[in-house]
């Protein structure tokens, strides 16, 4: 067996496996000083990137790949002496789950070269790059994982790696405060996640999601299925910060680093994937899946329209993006709530599907410009010092290629075109506006408002006299940001190629429980 | 640090713990407890020797970057044992039953349970106990590093 097809065979588990192995190893590597660490978790980071890479390569072509922790073959699902259950830890990898993959590691590879520059000369960077690699393996694992138990697991690993980044730069206490207001919350969602399980648990003896929906779908929709539903309902849609449970993300996203919070925010998205495969694969074919749609549809307008307003009276330009991310989050439980509540309807085909992919493009272009807009603010921070938007000025004068790409990702957050904002926002307004026409009003109003905030953070930071002599960012920081505003010109002008390969399968794949389910119990090969 | 009396007895309890860390660690595959515990027992004897002699004394004989060092290599013998494994698949249990070490058979039915079975099982539970030594010791020696000695 080559190496190449070692790699194939076993992608799902090297894609943890690496950074996992990455993160361990840094503290000791350390040792030998500061770059050869940096080279060390660059390559890890580059590695894990291809592996996901890799897997959209293998889903679009082969479908969906399952493989199985400590089984022999590593696709034996279920073995013959297990009396037809999945039994052991089960990575199953569709669409949705390698689209997520791939937007956890690129984060993290961005984030990974932007922290070169951004914390050199800072204490403890041992653990900041090990936690950042732990982190990344958070996100992973929730994406790719097909356990329910496993899925709580990797979603500690997220949250505690996180909490400890948040609190990285100590900031007077204000940054570990916020770390402890989040790993308390998340530490409170986990455990009614766990709870949660443990009543699946104890109705359908399974751990494994696609024999757990198989079991509920044979047994029909009881009361406890109900309570586990929305406990781990509203637990994932607090840790993708949806209003109301949006308390906890201005503090996190605005204490955190710039990298850090940019990593934040896709490791809520890979909750939000979570929330998705719950809805879809494990309760979408037992439970009504209209009312839990419109569900999601009414947590996203209160989300996009408070966030937005919200963000209108921040002066801290951290605070001010994190309150638009609650604001982005609701465009994507908008879109993909519409498909959900259409499901097995002929109105899916019409728009419900159109809605879903709008919702999941815009998981991957918020990842692109929200990711761009906090490595700004981070640039913006390491040379003014202050995130204070009243204490700023003149920036562009000196600052040129951050007030570019500052600009790239503001407009494409507005959804101005060509700029990918603008593509998937539109998909979203045209879809939804066939199942009420005033949820794309209220899309297209909190659109407008998103501009009008950018416009005057750009115009306050950037715009007016000089105040400060203060020189270009490092080039590190400058290629991270660079890589973030390629892809976005690219998906705004070529959104097909996006579309084609990473939004259009994931879609599918939310879309298809059976195929799911089929391919785990049936056989697995 | 503390009187005569409670330095003796720390004295006399800590190989104890120590040895009762290591048993619990060793039996993980077949007793109630396993790799966190027993390193979390362990752990407790470094609390034990800070209480008894203070923490200015016990740094010196218990360093912090030798604690994180050993964390690292607990982590790193975990998924080093899976890593093995990936010839068939990752976390693959190569040792069960091969007749090397940890390698005997178990036969049907209740017995007293045997040591030397279960494969990479009891492995990584030595790695999961030296890793949780490791962290929680780091962990208490920072936590008990903010006491202060009180003059009588």
């Amino acid at each position: 067996m080559s190496v190449w097809d070692f790699i194939i065979t076993n992608a799902p588990a090297l894609a943890i496996a690496v950074p996992l192995l990455g993160a361990f190893l840094t503290p000791l590597i350390y040792r030998a000083g500061r770059k050869t660490a940096l080279i060390w978790v660059l390559s890890v980071l580059g590695f894990t990137e291809f592996l996901a890479l890799l897997l959209v390569y293998l889903v679009n072509t082969y479908g969906i790949q399952v493989y199985v922790f400590g089984g022999n073959p590593s696709t034996l699902a279920i073995p013959p002496d297990s009396g037809g259950i999945p039994i052991r830890i089960i990575f199953t990898v569709d669409g949705m789950s390698a689209f997520t993959a791939l937007i956890s590691s690129t984060i993290g590879l961005v984030a990974g070269i932007y922290s070169v520059a951004s914390e050199k000369g800072r204490g403890a960077q041992d653990k900041f790059f090990a936690l950042l690699l732990l982190l990344v393996v958070g996100m992973m694992g929730m994406a790719l994982t097909g356990d329910l138990f496993n899925f709580f697991v990797f979603l500690e690993i997220n949250s505690l790696s996180a909490a400890a980044l948040v609190s990285y730069r100590i900031h007077g206490g204000k940054a570990v405060e916020a770390a402890f207001k989040y790993a308390v919350v998340s530490s409170i969602g986990a455990l009614m996640i766990l709870f949660a399980i443990a009543i699946l648990y104890g109705e359908y003896d399974a751990l494994n999601m696609a024999m757990i929906a198989e079991r509920m779908y044979q047994t029909g929709f009881s009361a406890m299925d109900m309570i586990a539903m929305a406990l781990i309902v509203v637990t994932l849609a607090m840790k993708c910060g949806a209003v109301p449970m949006h308390y906890w993300v201005p503090d996190g996203y605005g204490e955190a680093p710039g990298e850090i919070s940019a990593m934040i925010m896709v490791a809520s998205q890979a909750s939000l994937y979570g929330l998705f495969r719950m809805c879809f694969t494990v309760f979408g074919l037992s439970a009504n899946t209209h009312s839990l749609g419109w569900f999601l549809i009414i947590l996203g307008l209160l989300s996009m329209f408070i966030g937005v307003t919200m963000a209108f009276l921040q002066h801290d330009i951290k605070r001010l993006m994190a309150y638009h991310s609650v604001s982005q989050t609701g465009y994507m439980l908008l879109g993909v709530g519409v498909g959900l509540a259409t499901l097995g309807t002929s109105a899916f085909n019409q728009y419900g599907l159109f809605a879903m992919e709008g919702g999941i493009f815009h998981i991957l272009n918020n990842m692109l410009y929200k990711g761009l807009l906090f490595l700004t603010a981070g640039a913006i921070i390491y040379r003014v010092g202050t995130s204070d938007l009243n204490k700023m000025g003149g920036l562009a004068h000196t600052m040129k290629f951050t007030a570019i790409f500052y600009l790239i990702g503001a407009l494409a957050i507005a959804g101005i075109p060509p700029f990918n904002g603008f593509v998937s926002k539109l998909m979203i307004y045209e879809s939804v506006y066939q199942l009420n026409p005033f949820l794309a009003v209220v899309a297209a109003i909190v659109s407008m408002l998103t501009l009008a905030s950018f416009l005057k953070v750009f115009h306050s930071a950037f715009m007016g006299p000089k105040l400060y002599n203060v020189k270009e960012v490092p080039k590190s920081m400058l290629i991270a940001m660079g890589i973030l505003s390629f892809f976005i010109v690219l998906f705004g002008i070529f959104p097909n190629i996006a579309m084609t390969y990473l939004v259009a399968p994931a879609a599918h794949a939310l879309a298809d429980p059976v195929g799911y389910i089929t391919r785990v119990l049936g056989g697995g090969a | 640090m503390m009187s005569k009396i409670v330095r003796t007895q720390a004295n006399f309890l800590y190989p104890f713990i120590l040895i009762f860390g290591f048993y619990i660690v060793a039996h993980g595959h077949l007793t109630p407890g396993g790799g966190f515990q027993g390193g979390a027992v362990i752990a407790t004897g470094i609390a034990l020797v800070i209480v008894a002699y203070g923490y200015d004394r016990v740094k010196s004989w218990i360093k912090k970057s030798t604690l994180t060092a050993t964390e690292s290599i607990g982590l790193l013998c975990f998924i080093l044992t899976a890593f093995i494994g990936l010839s068939t698949s990752f976390f693959y249990n190569f040792l069960a039953n091969s007749g090397l070490l940890f390698g005997d058979k178990v036969s049907y039915g209740a017995n007293p349970g045997y040591l030397n079975t279960a494969g990479t099982l009891p492995i990584m539970n030595l790695a999961v106990g030296v890793e949780v030594l490791g962290g929680l010791g780091v962990i208490l020696m920072y936590m008990l590093s903010y006491g202060k000695e009180v003059s009588k």
